[in-house]
């Protein structure tokens, strides 16, 4: 199995747009591959795609619930909490969790001597299943509305991947945080998506020092060539970056994307030279059992 | 005057439509809250008069002299950070949450935590007001502290400068850094365009602004891309009772415009589109809460 995530510091540069396309050519050329939509806050891909839910489950977290009958006050769950989700007014005898702020560490678990802390489950969000063409091959991650961190359900969602499966697409949250950082860690090479813009410069820079970091295989696709300036590409000239693919500029790619078309359908000079990126992808950076 | 600007989905316009409101006329605080992908300060080269450290959170680290791989540490972490590779334990920096629970627990005291302190904070001034910047550090949580860091700093600078209105330039999605920008503002700008992904995106987003009951706005940038998806927008924004403050065309020059370090309406305050964002700034501005 070999897995691809597509990313970007910057939102809106059409990482779901490669990730949506490369999945629909790939699965047009027999290859054995799933699409997983790490994009919890804002999940679009599986809107592309006529699908039906094939299995749904619950993404939850441990909060802890605090028994006041056992509860001496003593304070020592507010001081291992390092995410002030426990408020404590000892000489007022009140105590409470505030969930929100709960990360489920267990720490107020281990902390208290008294038997005054259980746990219960809260929903984060939830990760399906969906089928294309009657073959079980797209995961979204959704995250619940008023949830803080998208981490657990991308945790979720890529554990889920089938491993018979020989390729998978990861359509990550944009940004260099933790969202972004446990979407790439499993993965095996990353493609970032950027625009010629300066903003689209600044946020590239940003995700190429994070990956270099943690020494990820990368390359670029530039999306939208033409509309801006010539600096992205200087910059991967002098940073010796693999330019995998640039997409010019067509009203009529938007147009179709903004109507949840994929453009690789009906356009196959298009779905070539996607093709043609995954494959030099595979035969560089993966094993053998998936190539064609 | 606080007015946030987010959207939901990413790269629907909001920096530009920000820096064209900031650079209109009157003198503004204007506060870059996307921390995670700053951009702003681009355009607007500002004089860094201070720079403050943010101290985001804690890793886990083992002191190996002391560790004996007794594992405990291993079953009392939540996050599958911590695992024993050839017998010896092993922390993952990317999975640590920071939650002490493993420094604590460890009988031989072999485990510390260290600061990550690679976070910044910068406010200066520039040829429209000041201007405030947050930049989170590669892999760190974008837990909303340093937004809210931000936004206390822009307040103090818009008290002492006697400047009413403050811009925050919202992150995309609707997590913790979103939650964290539209509490307690006086308006909320949401900027959507019309594409499918637009469209999903903008009401998860006005959900998420519900919780909070704020006047809200909606601007359709591109609008003239799908008009069919633009009168859907409208459509649905009327039957939710969110006011469409305006639509905007699509116009080439808003890049040209950033490749010059210029906002749309410096760059050619005669566009249509400057003058729509003009229209639509005063429309808001006058209204009251």
């Amino acid at each position: 199995m070999m897995k691809i995530a597509i990313a970007s510091g910057k939102g809106g540069t059409g990482k779901t747009f490669v990730a949506t396309n490369i999945f629909l050519t790939l699965l047009n050329n027999n290859y054995n591959v799933m699409l997983v939509d790490c994009d919890a806050e804002a999940p679009n891909s599986a809107a592309f795609f006529d699908t039906r839910l094939l299995r749904e489950s619950e993404v939850t977290q441990l909060v802890p619930v605090i028994n006041t009958g056992n509860c001496t006050f003593c304070g020592k769950c507010h001081e291992y909490c390092n995410y002030n989700a426990i408020f404590i007014l000892p000489p007022m005898k009140i105590i409470s969790v505030i969930e929100d702020l709960c990360h489920g560490c267990g720490a107020c678990l281990a902390a208290c001597k008294y038997d005054a802390i259980t746990e219960k489950p809260v929903s984060l969000g939830k990760v399906s299943l969906y089928s294309n063409n009657s073959t079980p091959s797209i995961i979204e991650a959704r995250m619940n509305i008023g949830v803080m961190s998208p981490v657990p359900v991308i945790k979720a969602a890529v554990k889920q991947i089938d491993h018979q499966t020989d390729i998978v697409i990861l359509d990550a949250p944009p940004g260099t945080s933790c969202p972004f950082i446990q979407t790439v860690a499993p993965t095996d090479y990353v493609i970032l998506v950027t625009e010629p813009t300066p903003f689209g410069l600044s946020d590239l820079k940003q995700s190429v020092e994070t990956l270099r970091t943690m020494d990820k295989s990368f390359g670029v696709i530039i999306n939208r060539t033409g509309i801006g300036d010539n600096k992205v590409q200087e910059y991967l000239y002098h940073e010796e970056i693999t330019l995998l693919l640039e997409i010019p500029y067509k009203k009529e790619i938007a147009e179709m994307y903004s109507n949840g078309k994929l453009v690789s359908d009906t356009d196959p000079f298009f779905a070539r030279q996607l093709l043609a990126v995954v494959k030099d992808i595979t035969q560089k950076y993966g094993n053998s059992n998936y190539q064609r | 005057m606080e007015i946030a600007i987010i959207s939901g989905k990413g790269g629907t316009g909001k920096s530009s439509i920000s820096a064209a409101f900031a650079t209109l006329d009157g003198m503004v605080v204007l506060a870059d809250c996307d921390v995670d992908a700053a951009n702003l300060y681009l355009l607007f080269n500002p004089t860094h008069d201070e720079e403050t450290v943010y101290i985001g959170g804690h890793k886990a680290v083992i002191n190996y002299d002391k560790c004996t791989n007794c594992g405990i540490c291993k079953d009392y972490c939540r996050f599958d950070a911590i695992s024993l590779v050839n017998n010896g334990v092993v922390i993952s920096e990317i999975s640590c949450d920071g939650c002490f629970l493993c420094s604590h627990i460890c009988p031989e005291k072999a485990i510390t935590m260290s600061r990550n302190d690679k976070s910044r904070m910068y406010s200066g001034s520039f040829r429209n007001g000041k201007m405030v910047y947050g930049r989170l550090a590669p892999g760190e949580e974008n837990s909303g502290k340093l937004v809210n860091m931000v936004r206390e700093k822009a307040k103090q600078i818009s008290k002492e400068n006697n400047l009413e209105t403050i811009l925050l330039d919202g992150p995309p999605g609707i997590g913790c850094a979103v939650i964290s920008t539209i509490t307690g503002v006086d308006k909320v700008i949401i900027v959507t365009e019309p594409t499918i992904s637009g469209l999903s995106d903008m009401k998860r987003t006005t959900e998420v602004i519900k919780k909070f009951n704020l006047p809200s706005y909606v601007i359709i940038n591109k609008s003239d891309l799908n008009p069919s998806v633009s009168e859907q927008i409208k459509e649905w924004c009327c039957n939710n009772n969110i006011a469409v403050a305006g639509m905007l065309p699509f116009e080439k020059d808003v890049t040209k415009a950033m490749v010059h370090s210029k906002s749309i309406t410096e760059f050619n305050p005669d566009l249509e589109i400057s003058k729509k964002i003009k229209s639509i700034w005063n429309q808001i501005t006058s209204q009251k809460k």
